[in-house]
């Protein structure tokens, strides 16, 4: 297994993972398997196991038991061809402070193995690629929090590697630098692979292609956002806004056989607010649109629930305590 | 190679530039100046027939610098990365523990050897003021320098073990500091003449920086000094390269 073909559809391959600190596991048994070209999110609450993870992946920490493979080589065996491949962001993106941007990057370009004059050729690139011409010359001590996370990117792509594994990348930045760091992430996921952390929600649900929850040191899901939504989906209510009375709205929604049960409130003016949850999944859309129509009632409101992957995300972190 | 030399350079102009650096070349320079000093002030008015270098080892001021430098110098050199955290971001580049540990001893020691370049003026300064071209033994200068040059790999290599140990630069400064005297301190044993040698009296003879200084400052070159502190210098850098490679199994 430790040689399968560099060139498989495999980039990431994990099996029985564990990782004690002490007599404390921070994960325990995890196996997975990332195909090349995509976008993962290790979503989870603090402490879930997801940096130690990374951490093993990039060859930083050696796992307790178990074994990891990134394109091909084991990351305990052949340490420095996976480091070799990787491009690792670690959480809080700690930088040389007293180094200038541009002679960080080449600097770090040559420890990774490019050539003196390749290196002076990526770092231009990559300046060019995180919009940090303007601050080329400046001391990274200086920068504030958005170049700074520019430059750990830039740091991480240097060598072109094949997996980038961010960690937390977007972590402390405000909304707007939030949506830079987001779509310099989304660009880069065309040629490389991306394993990246968050926990923050939305984040995930829009750049990820696949999506790993952990919790305890486990793995609690693993599927694409649309999937996950979609798990849930027997669950969806529907929510319907109409101008009739609250009477006729329960007689109604009782004679309705796909509904399971049913709340009327009532909403602005003579509108009434009614949630249903239905019996077996299905969409009652278009049911009810026509059913306002014939009995010519006023349709306000008529929306089914997404569960959102937040909705996921703590139904799975909370089961645990719950039973 | 080529990776070897921008880790060197990188750890060797760390120390350049941040204001330590230059705090610790003016303390040097001063301490080192209160030597000259003293060493010209003992020879006032008298006649010596011994080289003038010799006097050196026999000066305080002499022995505060070697022990204090090489703490202040290495302590920031394993330290400092994992407080910060960019020991994470070396260590996942396909740099091998050895290469880093070497990187960062070279960089520390010839930050040190820098340190003591100005000691090379001395013989001139002499020279202009005492108009005798004889002051200074030539020999006895450079095998001082061999001395001041071996002495400051093994405390160099001494001071990345304790820095690799530890997230704080004071706990890593405060061991080394603190090995380095107590070995120093057992060479003083040595200079105690009981009435008879015991075994243990070699022994602290045999370690004494005190008495290696001492030859060195002669023009004595010693193949057993130099063995010594070459032995305790590769015996450090390996503990130091096990030590690393160690921490990913925490």
């Amino acid at each position: 297994m430790a040689d399968s073909q560099s060139d498989s559809g495999i980039m990431i391959e994990v099996q029985n993972l564990t990782k004690y600190y002490g007599a404390r596991a921070a994960i325990k048994d995890l196996s997975f398997s990332i195909p090349r070209g995509e976008i993962i999110g290790f979503l989870g609450p603090n402490g879930a196991g997801k940096s130690t993870t990374m951490r093993i992946i990039a060859g930083y920490l050696s796992a307790s038991s178990g074994s990891a493979c990134i394109a091909g080589f084991d990351v305990t065996k052949k340490s420095e061809e996976v480091r070799r491949r990787i491009g690792f962001m670690p959480e809080n993106n700690p930088l040389h402070e007293d180094m200038r941007v541009r002679e960080y990057l080449k600097f770090r370009a040559r420890i990774k193995g490019l050539t003196s004059q390749k290196s002076r050729n990526r770092a231009e690139e990559v300046i060019e690629q995180f919009d940090l011409y303007d601050t080329r010359n400046s001391i990274i001590g200086e920068l504030s929090k958005g170049f700074r996370q520019r430059v750990g990117l830039a740091d991480a792509l240097i060598h072109e590697p094949e997996l980038l594994v961010l960690d937390e990348p977007t972590i402390g930045l405000d909304p707007h630098q939030i949506r830079t760091v987001r779509q310099h992430i989304k660009s880069m996921g065309g040629q490389h692979t991306i394993l990246m952390s968050s926990h923050i929600l939305p984040e995930v649900e829009v750049t990820c292609s696949r999506v790993l929850i952990f919790h305890e040191g486990n793995i609690r899901a693993n599927d694409t956002p649309r999937a996950l939504e979609n798990s849930m989906g027997e669950r969806h209510k529907i929510t319907v806004e109409l101008k009739a009375s609250l009477e006729d709205l329960n007689q109604t929604w009782e004679e309705m056989a796909e509904v399971e049960y049913h709340r009327v409130s009532p909403a602005e003016g003579d509108f009434f607010r009614s949630i249903l949850t239905p019996r077996d999944g299905e969409d009652l859309r278009p049911r009810i649109s026509a059913l306002a129509r014939a009995r010519g009632w006023p349709l306000k409101e008529l929306t089914r629930d997404r569960h959102t992957l937040e909705d996921i995300f703590i139904h799975i972190t909370r089961s645990e305590e719950e039973f | 190679m080529s990776v070897m030399t921008t880790l060197t350079r990188r750890e060797l102009s760390g120390h350049f530039l941040c204001l330590r650096g230059y705090i610790i070349l003016s303390g040097v320079q001063l301490l080192m100046g209160g030597s000259l000093l003293t060493v010209v002030y003992l020879l006032n008015g008298r006649a010596y027939d011994l080289p003038l270098t010799e006097k050196f080892p026999q000066t305080e001021f002499f022995w505060l610098v070697l022990l204090m430098i090489s703490p202040v110098i290495t302590m920031r050199t394993f330290a400092q990365e994992k407080s910060s955290g960019t020991f994470e971001t070396l260590m996942t580049t396909p740099v091998s523990d050895i290469q880093v540990v070497f990187a960062k001893f070279l960089g520390s020691y010839f930050f040190y050897l820098t340190a003591f370049l100005p000691m090379l003026l001395y013989p001139f300064i002499l020279e202009r003021y005492t108009h005798e071209s004889v002051a200074v033994d030539a020999g006895a200068l450079l095998s001082l320098g061999l001395g001041i040059t071996l002495f400051g790999s093994f405390f160099m290599a001494l001071g990345c073990f304790a820095s690799s140990l530890t997230r704080s630069q004071i706990v890593a400064a405060v061991l080394t500091f603190a090995f380095g005297t107590c070995l120093f301190m057992l060479g003083y044993f040595a200079d105690l003449q009981p009435p008879e040698m015991k075994w243990w009296h070699y022994i602290f003879q045999h370690i004494s920086m005190l008495k290696h200084m001492e030859d060195f400052s002669t023009g004595i070159v010693d193949s057993r000094h130099i063995l010594y502190y070459l032995s305790l210098t590769a015996l450090f850098l390996f503990l130091t390269t096990k030590s690393i490679g160690s921490q990913k199994w925490k």
